[in-house]
């Protein structure tokens, strides 16, 4: 494998000037067909935060009353990535709602099977919207392909007028309104957005700590215009995402030559061709960044990726590879730098690989801990209780 | 294995036939949005994952379907379309094409037509597809079993064998569940069953697996008439 030198931060700025952007401002587009009666537009509810994209154009985040669309495989399989999300809301006693009217995005259906079709999908991402805009609250996505679907949806109701006729049909029938989102928003931008307070409240030193960070593809390049960028990381030539956050917490973020790559997890992949997931996400991603940055953790934002780069370092360690990296979600190390618990609210347990001495590192006793989510478990099994509640997960 | 790109590969299908597909792809709203000519510059293979891994490249797909090559096309897309990873990476095409788009369009008409090489891509999919079909959630916790994910190690073990007080274990009431990833309402499932009938999606499931479709079927059909409605999927 060739190993290109890592690229570092230049002096000279480079403008993003809005009005020279290659492609159409969507949101105009949105409300023009609002206008002509074709679709409603759910606004962004104040206050909202500000945010750069990639042409400079600017993004409104919403800090409340957030309908959260959660991911499957973040629910599913790494729990305590959505359970961060809320814990954050909750520590700052925001207005969320976590719904029961919510179906996933159903992509696997589109990009790993394509046993779906554009009016299925689009219907699907509509009947969510408006699901979310009749209880008064805004979707926030927490998935990375739903984020990055919808971003393609959207795009194709307002280009396709044929798809809107067909998804305004459906939602009729539904007894629902084709309701678009002013804004796709992913959860990653809402913790981007309140990086600022995150780290007032910060309470876990994370100096010595170097993380290395993995955009997701289907955050950053899909409808590649919409993503967080900032002149202040990477001088506005990557994405701010993650990255952003992770500074704000003090921590040491270096650079790796195949952080462009994706992880590996190619949909069909991850399930029936896992020898494809395997090798690109050991060969590709887990041992350069090893290699070059010699990280205690590698952060990342989106569901397939964290899966991913975890899981499949189990192979790679039986083949003497270079792996051992613990893979986060920026949820979690910014809940983890506010003080929440490793295991309950964290639920790290649902990860695979070795994160021990990275949590030591940053002074928490993993024994003391560990007993303490045990314990919460042995009262569960007795039937003392019968869940685990926020309140115990905040003691 | 070196992908065989050689006109006698199906030289057996009846040029209208493969024609009639590649047809039916064109013919697709999506097609004149993701395809606007080919430089051939290479930029797409250049950040494509799968083009490491494989003798696969969006290039060689994004020059067949803009040169209207037929024969290759045809090809292309029983025995390559299926190696993409939908990364999106070749989105930066110059040309502003998506080859990963083309090729989820590619994908969709060789599962509409039932294409061998497309029911050979999907075996062992199946649960996959029955559980985002009948629940509306496509990753679950039950999934986590160590037959399913070998290679994950003894963490998968460990896991199953916890789940249930683990999956209680977790603050967010939603969360609760082992067989989807959070608690749906019955009129969410509802709602989604019927979007999957007005759309006709079913008949996909048909083409590349008759007995999944059957029993999704049955789910569905029992489900909608308790909730009040007479649809039928045939
Ligand atoms: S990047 Fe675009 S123009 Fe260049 S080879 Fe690929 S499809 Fe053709
Ligand atoms: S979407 Fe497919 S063709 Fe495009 S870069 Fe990713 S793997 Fe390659």
């Amino acid at each position: 494998m060739i190993h290109l030198p890592v690229v570092k931060a230049t002096d000279r700025v480079f403008d993003i000037d809005p009005n020279e952007a290659p492609t159409h401002d969507l949101r105009e587009e949105l409300f023009q067909l609002e206008k002509e009666g074709e679709l409603e537009v759910i606004r962004v509810p104040e206050p909202y935060m500000e945010v750069k994209t990639k042409f400079g154009r600017i993004k409104k985040i919403p800090v409340e009353k957030t309908w959260h669309h959660k991911s499957c495989g973040q629910c599913g399989h790494i729990p305590g990535y959505s359970t961060s999300i809320f814990w954050l809301n909750r520590a700052f006693n925001l207005d969320y709602h976590d719904p029961t009217d919510q179906t996933s995005c159903t992509a696997w259906n589109y990009y790993a099977s394509a046993t779906s079709n554009p009016e299925a999908q689009a219907a699907v991402a509509i009947r969510n919207f408006a699901a979310a805009h009749e209880v008064g609250y805004f979707p926030l996505i927490h998935c990375g392909t739903s984020f990055g679907h919808y971003k393609e949806v959207r795009h194709a109701l307002v280009h396709q007028p044929d798809l809107r006729r067909k998804v305004r049909d459906i939602m009729k029938r539904l007894g629902k309104k084709l309701v678009v989102p002013e804004e796709i928003v992913h959860y990653s931008e809402w913790v981007y957005a309140m990086r600022d307070r995150i780290a007032e409240r910060q309470v876990v030193d994370m100096s010595n700590i170097t993380a290395t960070v993995h955009p997701a593809c289907h955050y950053h390049k899909l409808i590649e215009e919409d993503a967080i960028y900032s002149e202040e990381i990477y001088g506005a030539q990557r994405t701010a995402i993650i990255t952003g956050v992770l500074e704000k917490l003090g921590i040491n973020v270096a650079d790796y030559s195949t952080w462009f790559d994706c992880c590996g997890f190619g949909f069909r992949h991850i399930l029936v061709s896992r020898d494809f997931s395997r090798s690109f996400s050991v060969q590709r991603k887990i041992e350069v960044m090893m290699e070059e940055a010699s990280p205690d953790v590698t952060v990342t934002h989106d569901t397939g990726c964290v899966t991913t780069l975890d899981q499949s370092q189990v192979v790679g360690k039986a083949h003497d590879k270079k792996v051992g990296l613990p893979v986060m979600s920026d949820s979690q190390m910014a809940a983890l730098a506010m003080g929440a618990h490793p295991y309950k609210v964290l639920q790290l347990h649902w990860h695979n690989t070795n994160n021990k001495p990275f949590l030591e590192k940053i002074g928490i006793d993993v024994e003391k801990t560990w007993a303490e989510f045990e314990a919460e478990c042995a009262k569960i099994k007795s039937g003392e209780k019968q869940y685990m509640t926020w309140e115990d997960a905040a003691k | 294995m070196a992908l065989d790109l050689s006109i006698n590969k199906y030289a057996d299908v009846p040029y209208e036939e493969k024609e009639r597909l590649f047809d039916e792809a064109k013919a697709d709203g999506r097609w004149e949005h993701v395809l606007y000519g080919c430089y051939e510059c290479g930029i797409c293979v250049a950040a494509c994952p799968s083009a490491r891994f494989y003798d696969f490249s969006p290039r060689v797909i994004a020059q067949a379907v803009a040169r209207e090559d037929v024969d290759l096309v045809y090809t292309l897309m029983n025995d390559s379309v299926w190696d993409c990873s939908q990364c999106f990476s070749c989105d930066r095409c110059p040309r502003q094409n998506s080859p990963g788009q083309i090729i989820t369009v590619l994908r969709e008409v060789a599962v509409r037509n039932g294409l061998q090489t497309a029911k050979q891509a999907l075996e062992g999919y199946g649960r996959i597809i029955y559980k985002i079909m009948s629940t509306g959630s496509q990753v679950s916790p039950d999934m986590l079993q160590p037959n399913a994910f070998p290679d994950w190690g003894k963490h998968v073990h460990e896991i199953s064998e916890n789940l249930e007080v683990w999956r209680k274990a977790l603050p967010p009431e939603t969360l609760h569940t082992i067989e989807t990833g959070w608690k749906v309402d019955e009129k969410t499932i509802i709602e989604l069953y019927l979007i999957w009938h007005m759309t006709g999606v079913m008949n996909m499931i048909e083409e590349i697996d008759e007995g999944l479709f059957m029993i999704l079927v049955d789910v569905m059909e029992e489900r909608l008439e308790e909730a009040g409605y007479d649809v039928t999927f045939d």
